[in-house]
């Protein structure tokens, strides 16, 4: 073992193959090495939720994991969601409910929201806010994006998973 | 980079991760779901020069039946795990209602039960529940195993009996006994976040009033904090509002809280004490429903 490693994934159903060094965090990995800057950074200590990406379905802080542990994994970011110029339900809901401001948490909110609907595809406002309780919003505010959630949740949750 | 340069392994199997452990000894360090050390390397208040990756061992996750009826939950079983496992709650209530207290369900996703149990974080959640329900922990290292009980396991302030060369492999959890009545709670400042103040507690009834009792408190004291005069007080008393104002002054009055930035040792002492009673109250409230028995 080295300090460096041979990292195989795949990213938004694109393959990738890299040298990456093994203390690399898989957000720091997304962004740096894969370009894929939409997956954000706040806290770095997984606090903030903002870098949550999707990994073999599930919701979790890329700043939490090491790139190398994601060997063999699916991964979904927030550039993932969209379909060409066509916005991914969520995403419509978010511009149409003002659900951001800033934008710097919006990434992390939107994979946390789309993980969460594809296991609860019409919940309820209790259970969205509960849901997005691991994520910071210092702008916006909650109210559009609970709203937001609510509003592409029939249409977000049936969207079968890739 | 935000955390300073290590070896990294990974090993597949049991024996190799233990035998890795020995070879490096304290220089060694696991990594499990990484939810509480990740953030210790990045802010490198940890700095391992090796890490040893758990999370490609096999056969270190699952949730079986133990043969006395109790359960053998493997150390590297994620939170999450716990919390969709439909039959938890019939089989062990107060497991199953802290679970969905840790974190978020992002945490819960990566965290693993030994992870969360070997960090011994103070204010966390199931440490002090493997303390209320009895736990054994199964500790493996290359010469073998040992076997732990949760109070044992626990030496103060993040110190815990594990050695270097050991890794935690299974938590025994005893049988749920029929009829039990029990309660979890606590206070932080916002859902998700650590406890400042929390309590999980069970009582066996016979008739109407309480045979055993078992009062854990954690966020309390370096590590979970029993109040055995508490639990003495009940034995034999029914759980009325006499009992419980009574229960409320003894748990303020035993614990020693430090004070930090989050609350003060009085509010805690205070806040310990009122949360024992509500939970109390809110575990005979509920009654047996539901309960596994």
């Amino acid at each position: 073992m080295s300090t460096k490693s041979i990292l195989n994934l795949t990213v938004n159903g694109k393959a990738y193959e890299k040298l990456v060094e093994v203390r690399m965090t898989l957000a720091d990995f997304l962004r740096n090495e894969l370009d894929l800057t939409g997956t954000h950074l706040g806290c770095e200590h997984g606090v903030c939720g903002a870098c949550t990406v999707i990994m073999d379905g599930e919701a979790v802080r890329s700043c939490l994991l090491l790139a190398v542990q994601a060997e063999g994994a699916t991964l979904e970011t927030v550039e993932g969601l969209a379909d060409g110029d066509r916005l991914h339900p969520l995403q419509a809901a978010f511009q149409d409910r003002h659900a951001l401001q800033c934008g710097f948490c919006t990434p992390g909110f939107l994979m946390t929201a789309t993980a969460f609907l594809k296991e609860n595809p019409s919940p309820t406002d209790a259970e969205i806010r509960e849901a997005i309780s691991g994520n910071i919003c210092r702008c916006t505010g909650y109210q559009p994006i609970i709203e937001a959630i609510g509003q592409a949740a029939p249409e977000a949750g049936g969207k079968p998973r890739e | 980079m935000k955390p300073a340069p290590f070896e990294y392994y990974c090993p597949e199997t049991l024996d190799e991760a233990v035998s890795l452990l020995e070879q490096h000894g304290d220089d060694g360090k696991v990594l499990a779901g990484g939810q509480s050390f990740m953030p210790l390397m990045s802010l490198r208040l940890a700095r391992p020069s090796v890490i040893v990756d758990l999370n490609r061992v096999s056969g270190l996750d699952g949730i079986a039946a133990n043969g006395d009826g109790g359960l053998a939950i493997g150390a590297l079983t994620r939170q999450r795990a716990l919390e969709r496992d439909a039959e938890l709650p019939a089989r062990n209530p107060l497991l199953a209602a802290a679970v969905p207290l840790i974190g978020h369900f992002q945490i819960r996703n990566r965290g693993t039960v030994g992870g969360s149990l070997v960090h011994a974080d103070p204010a966390a959640e199931l440490p002090a529940v493997t303390v209320a329900l009895g736990a054994d922990f199964v500790l493996t290292s290359a010469g073998g195993e040992r076997v732990v009980s949760a109070a044992d396991f626990y030496l103060g302030y993040m110190a815990t009996a594990i050695e270097a060369n050991e890794v935690l492999t299974e938590i025994r959890v005893p049988a749920w006994k029929a009829g039990r009545l029990w309660a979890i709670d606590e206070v932080s400042r916002r859902k998700g976040d650590f406890a400042m103040v929390g309590v999980a507690l069970w009582a066996d009834m016979d008739g109407a009033n309480c045979a055993d009792a078992c009062i854990t408190l954690f966020g309390v004291g370096g590590e979970p904090v029993r109040v055995e005069k508490a639990e003495q007080r009940l034995k034999g008393a029914a759980l009325d509002d006499a009992t419980l104002k009574e229960v409320e002054r003894i748990v303020s009055e035993e614990l020693e809280p430090d004070s930090d930035i989050h609350a003060s040792a009085l509010y805690r002492r205070e806040v310990g004490g009122v949360l024992t009673r509500r939970a109390l109250r809110a575990a005979a409230e509920r009654g047996t429903e539901g309960n596994g028995a």
